[in-house]
């Protein structure tokens, strides 16, 4: 994953698209959301935003 | 770099390709093995098959690309959400979690499919139209040669026109997404009610029996066909930038009506929508072979992308076209982009990770036929059988052959399965269907009674390659059954010329009518003593009998099933079909004989 986010990165700054960033941390953060949200231990302190 | 490994998945016909030494060892569709019809999985089952082939294991891999860039192909599914949002939120959302999943992290699908891969295993990406175009020109028989290919999309890629000269290919032009001649014919398909990236050889079947009376439409409000070969669509027509559908209802209102659903009937309006696009889509294609040929000035053009299986427009660029020789790739679709991604490693520079190999053309080319996949012994196949209980003699070589061809020759249809099986759509005579074209019948029967498929699509030829001219205007080698080309004048016969649509199919057109399309055109494949004995074996033991070198030759499946590749597939297709006699190998069943009347299938039946 850390080797795909670099990629990504390099992809933008070699192809000048930052207008993608806020993008792509937004689906970042859902992705992660998703992520935890199946985890039963953080599952309760995310779901009131979800 | 010695074992290179090549995967096309996650989209349609997901597939693998296993170069050794930069040799074509084997190559195969995943939905050949997960007998689920253009199936986009991880080619778990097509990858093991290879390697088997091979005799090698997965820690042998030195390399595996993949034959398109998802990073390249998530920016532009990016790009066109912002610039529709918030219209097409539904469809992003949709698509979103597979993104998130495999399609984007290649390398960990590729770590969690293939466990035992090397640590120091390379991983390669090429572009996706890149591999189309290494599949065109590497392996063909030109050592020089323009390259076009045309298919839906790949990262943003539409068409590329490129050079091929020894090992190197040059991109020179291309179109962008979302002008795309592939999604183009794929609306329509999808209009006229077929399945998108299956159906549209359908929409192919289906043009003989209209008139191009939307042609003028299509060109006026749908594409624009520029001077210089390039095109622009119309996107007021289309809604594949924001949704799944592919047409929106200002399409709908062009051309007459909403879309048909899959199984409401076919009327002439259909009809006509099919041949207007075919003929929009030749004069779209002959735009960008003519700009190929004026970029290039070669003589020899090799062709790959979904586009080039219209083999309508094929043998139209072959008879018309400004090059003097065609090649195309067997395996034109995506499943062939892990052939060529494979051969892009193998001859690319070692500065872009390649392998750096020089390249020699091989006559009649380097691709073995097609027949790249899986072959069971008569042992395994014996066993195989055994398990169903079904009855079987095994035959020598003379005695099959002739007992083959005597089943034909008195209106058998008979399950044809030899050897290695072929990679790519078409059945080219190792998983067959066969029956005579002679018959007036045939058509219809192997249509309903055996595939249980539309009774208007008409039956491929497969034709002893030194007989060829004499029943079909054509003078090119077609062993890939991609050139349609006339049936020989001196074949054919005078039909009624005011019966329209449908009606058509029933008239006797030439000496060959089961084989014979309305417009008194055939899908031919040639085949050679070379190019496949067996089958060269068993049309000559036809034609000693008949005095007829032709054989029809479809793919042995039923509607909605992958073409069979195992013993017990083709056993089960068998008995659940109307097929009379079974070969494989030199095993010998007849349906009379078997215990079963029907079988459990393996596949998971969609519309074809």
């Amino acid at each position: 994953m850390i080797r795909l986010l670099q990629e990504f990165l390099r992809f933008l700054r070699q192809e000048k698209k930052w207008w993608l960033v806020p993008l792509v941390v937004i689906l970042l953060l859902l992705g992660l959301a998703i992520l935890f949200s199946s985890s039963s231990a953080v599952a309760p302190f995310l779901y009131p935003f979800l | 770099m010695r074992r290179i490994l090549g995967i096309s998945a996650f989209y349609h016909d997901s597939a693998a390709a296993l170069l050794v030494d930069g040799r074509i060892v084997a190559a195969s569709q995943e939905e050949r093995f997960s007998r689920r019809k253009n199936d986009a999985r991880f080619p778990k089952r097509a990858i093991a098959a290879c390697l088997a082939e091979a005799g090698i294991g997965v820690g042998d891999i030195d390399a595996v690309v993949f034959h398109e860039k998802p990073i390249l192909k998530f920016s532009r599914t990016l790009e066109t959400f912002l610039a529709l949002a918030p219209h097409g939120m539904k469809a992003f959302a949709r698509t979103l979690p597979s993104w998130l999943g495999e399609k984007l992290d290649v390398r960990k699908a590729v770590a969690s499919g293939l466990p035992g891969l090397r640590p120091d295993v390379a991983h390669l990406f090429t572009g996706h139209h890149e591999a189309h175009a290494a599949s065109a020109f590497l392996p063909s028989p030109f050592e020089r040669a323009a390259i076009l290919t045309v298919d839906g999309v790949g990262e943003w890629a539409t068409t590329v026109i490129a050079r091929g000269d020894g090992a190197r290919i040059e991109p020179l032009e291309e179109l962008r997404f979302p002008h795309s001649l592939g999604l183009l014919y794929s609306a329509f398909t999808a209009y006229c009610g077929f399945r998108v990236n299956s159906g549209e050889y359908k929409l192919m079947g289906l043009a003989p029996y209209g008139e191009p009376v939307f042609a003028d439409r299509i060109r006026e409000h749908v594409i624009e066909l520029r001077p210089d070969g390039s095109f622009r669509l119309d996107l007021s027509c289309f809604d594949f930038l924001a949704d799944d559908y592919l047409t929106n209802d200002r399409f709908h209102r062009l051309f007459g009506g909403p879309p048909r659903t899959p199984e409401a009937s076919l009327d002439q309006r259909h009809m006509d929508l099919a041949r207007s696009i075919q003929s929009v889509t030749e004069e779209a294609l002959f735009g960008l072979v003519r700009r190929a040929h004026e970029r290039t000035g070669e003589r020899n053009l090799c062709l790959a992308g979904g586009v080039a299986l219209n083999c309508v427009a094929n043998g139209r660029l072959l008879r018309e076209g400004p090059f003097e020789r065609l090649w195309i790739q067997p395996a034109a679709g995506d499943a062939g982009g892990a052939l060529g991604a494979a051969l892009a490693a193998w001859h690319a520079t070692t500065e872009r990770g390649g392998a750096g190999a020089p390249r020699s053309a091989i006559q009649p080319d380097a691709m073995s036929s097609a027949l790249l996949g899986p072959a069971w012994s008569d042992e395994e196949a014996a066993a195989a059988l055994q398990v169903h209980q079904a009855r079987f003699e095994r035959l020598d070589d003379a005695t099959l052959l002739e007992r083959t061809a005597t089943a034909l020759d008195s209106g058998k249809v008979v399950g044809w399965v030899q050897g290695r099986m072929e990679f790519g759509p078409r059945a080219l005579g190792n998983r067959s269907i066969l029956g005579d074209p002679r018959s007036p019948a045939m058509q219809s029967v192997m249509n309903l009674k055996v595939k249980f498929r539309e009774s208007f699509r008409p039956f491929a030829p497969v034709v002893l390659a030194e007989r060829a001219h004499e029943y079909f205007d054509l003078d090119a080698a077609s062993p890939y059954m991609l050139l349609v080309a006339q049936v020989a004048e001196s074949q054919q016969r005078p039909v009624n010329p005011t019966a329209t649509g449908l009606a058509r199919l029933k008239q006797l057109r030439s000496t060959l009518p089961a084989v014979t399309h309305v417009d008194g055109s055939a899908r031919i494949q040639t085949v050679t003593a070379d190019s496949n004995p067996r089958l060269h074996a068993l049309l000559s033991a036809f034609e000693s009998r008949t005095g007829c070198p032709v054989l029809i030759n479809t793919s042995f499946n039923v509607r909605g099933e992958p073409v069979v590749a195992s013993p017990d597939d083709a056993y089960r297709c068998f008995i659940n079909s109307g097929i009379d006699i079974l070969v494989v190998g030199n095993l010998w069943m007849e349906r009379s004989e078997q215990p079963h009347t029907s079988l459990p299938g393996t596949f998971e039946a969609l519309p074809d």
